[in-house]
């Protein structure tokens, strides 16, 4: 017997299951293309990787907020960290100044998704 | 009109893989190679360069380099496009071109310059005209820092480099000009693109955003499938296809390493990305959700759809000013409780800097193999007393050197005087550095005239 849509069985998946990602910097901004693996995800990402979420998963660890433009064209969904890299560029103290593996921290996160 | 150009790129960043404009040139046809030098506070360095020596201020390598490629450009009719010229764009020229005569090819070489970009000298004139150069991240006023200015130039476009090419140059030298107008610029001269042919211009933007940092887009840092991507080694470098009707392909020369695919397209298209509906360069404000990907082939990406609109009347401005000092200091703990001997003598080494009485700005402290690319994230699980081993590395930040430099001293006695099996410090004492920062300011575009000069050779 099929299940009615909203009884669709969910799990806790990592979105690295289900995205790739790109980060770099613009100052002291990181911004972080996430990208659906199949274009079936990416109604997914959009539903469940809000600017919100995405600001809880890195709370503490940017100063600044998180704003979120949609590309469906490629899949993708784009996140600006403001206040993310210790000012940014020369003046800042971190390994990973330049923003560059912000992308895979995102995807540490974990999403509910359809069995 | 050219029915196709195939623009190739050389360098993904001033320090890139120095075998990939030799390979790009002869290993398979093409009709430019761009090559973009420039990061946000190289002009500040060039510019001090400068300050000490008039002949100096451009990107040295460049002219060893085309040592090296001229006779296979000249044979091949190559064009070259770059920003190496920094803040001296005719001291390089003249350098290229002095290398050229010693390899005997005088009379069958232009040079192009491309200047205008250096406001420097101006800035006080600029601010009685009222333009206030606010910072765009902090809008905090240019006189914040105007005492401590050293270097600022306007990002120009792709306009000057197609207007040096139309003239006749074989090698175009500009300052700043954006990464995207390299490669833009030789699709405005080669098919004839007016300059509010939004949509093709917007196109040939796309194209330069894909390609500028160089191997991003052929497979290099790419995530999806890294494992499988073959041969990095000899990994090929990007070229676009470009066609007049601003439709283009990506790819790369045969036989090479690497991997170009819609998904790694894809990753670079995101890369260093702010609103995507307005990617604003002098040129044009390109949209990237018009972008239409699709796989031609094997290592053949074809580009459609790019939409874009009217430039706006400002440039961007990358002004950079002196800010401060850094150091940073590492120590490496081994097994057993690596984690808690790095963390203890973290908290030493921070007592005995208060007791000191040192102020800095900032001090940052953190544990390499544990958080220092994912910070808490990494840690919400706990970390292991099995863990190998722990890199402790401290940084700290100040207006003045003297706390700077005192933490430097303060790294070493730990190996005798704190937590043990420490080790991992047979580079010396770190270094005070300073810090060059980055102030981006827009300005109106009437204030900043391009210029365009040739130089024979």
């Amino acid at each position: 017997m099929r299940r009615a849509p909203g009884r669709v069985k969910q799990k806790k998946v990592r979105l690295y299951e289900l995205a790739h990602a790109r980060s770099g910097d613009k100052g002291d901004t990181a911004n972080i293309g996430l990208i659906a693996r199949a274009p079936e995800y990416y109604p997914l990402l959009v539903r469940e990787v809000t600017a919100a979420r995405v600001a809880r998963h890195f709370r503490g660890m940017i100063t600044g907020r998180v704003e979120r433009y949609e590309l469906p064209n490629l899949h993708a969904l784009n996140f600006l960290l403001h206040g993310a890299l210790d000012g940014g560029g020369t003046v800042s103290l971190k390994t990973d100044a330049q923003g560059k593996v912000f992308s895979t921290a995102l995807l540490r996160m974990e999403v509910q998704a359809p069995r | 009109m050219t029915e196709a150009v195939r623009i190739a790129a050389g360098q993904g960043f001033w320090g890139d893989w120095l075998e990939a404009p030799v390979r790009q040139v002869t290993g398979g046809p093409i009709d430019y190679l761009m090559m973009d030098y420039l990061a946000e506070v190289t002009m500040s360095i060039l510019q001090k360069q400068k300050s000490r020596d008039a002949t100096l201020g451009y990107a040295k390598d460049f002219v060893p380099l085309m040592e090296r490629l001229l006779p296979v450009l000249v044979e091949h009719r190559i064009k070259v496009t770059t920003n190496a010229g920094g803040v001296n764009p005719r001291a390089c020229a003249e350098a290229v071109a002095a290398a050229a005569r010693r390899l005997g090819l005088s009379g069958r070489l232009t040079i192009g310059m491309v200047t205008g970009d250096d406001l420097l000298g101006r800035l006080d004139e600029l601010l009685a005209h009222g333009q206030a150069l606010r910072n765009l991240d902090t809008s905090r006023p240019l006189s914040d820092v105007r005492d401590r200015m050293l270097s600022a130039n306007a990002y120009l476009g792709a306009g000057p480099v197609a207007v040096a090419l139309g003239r006749g140059a074989d090698i175009v030298i500009t300052g700043r000009v954006t990464d995207t107008g390299l490669t833009l610029g030789p699709m405005m001269h080669a098919f004839g693109w007016r300059a509010d042919a939004w949509d093709r211009l917007a196109a040939g933007t796309v194209a330069g955003h894909i390609i500028e940092c160089g191997a991003q887009a052929s497979g290099g840092n790419c995530l999806i499938d890294w494992e499988r991507i073959p041969n990095l080694a000899a990994v090929g470098y990007p070229i676009v296809e470009a066609r007049a009707d601003g439709t283009f392909d990506v790819t790369k020369h045969p036989g090479t390493g690497g991997r170009v695919s819609v998904a790694g397209v894809t990753e670079q298209l995101v890369y260093e990305m702010g609103n995507p509906a307005e990617y604003i360069t002098p040129d044009c404000v390109a949209d990237f959700t018009t972008i239409q990907l699709a796989q031609r082939g094997k290592d053949r990406v074809a580009v459609s759809g790019v939409r874009g609109r009217p430039a706006t009347d400002k440039l961007k401005v990358s002004l950079a000013y002196f800010y401060g000092y850094k150091a940073v200091g590492t120590l490496v703990y081994a097994w057993p409780d690596a984690y808690e001997k790095a963390q203890a003598a973290d908290r030493i080494l921070r007592q005995r800097l208060r007791d000191l009485g040192l102020e800095f700005e900032t001090i940052l402290t953190e544990f390499v193999g544990v958080d220092a690319t994912h910070g808490r994230l990494a840690t919400a699980a706990g970390v292991s007393a099995e863990i190998p081993e722990v890199q402790l590395r401290v940084g700290v930040r100040a207006r003045d050197q003297a706390p700077v430099e005192r933490f430097t001293r303060e790294i070493a006695p730990l190996i005798l005087n704190g937590p043990p099996s420490v080790t991992g410090f047979a580079g010396g004492r770190p270094k005070p550095e300073e810090i060059v920062a980055y102030w981006p300011a827009l300005i109106d575009k009437r204030e900043v005239q391009p210029c365009v000069e040739l130089l024979g050779v």
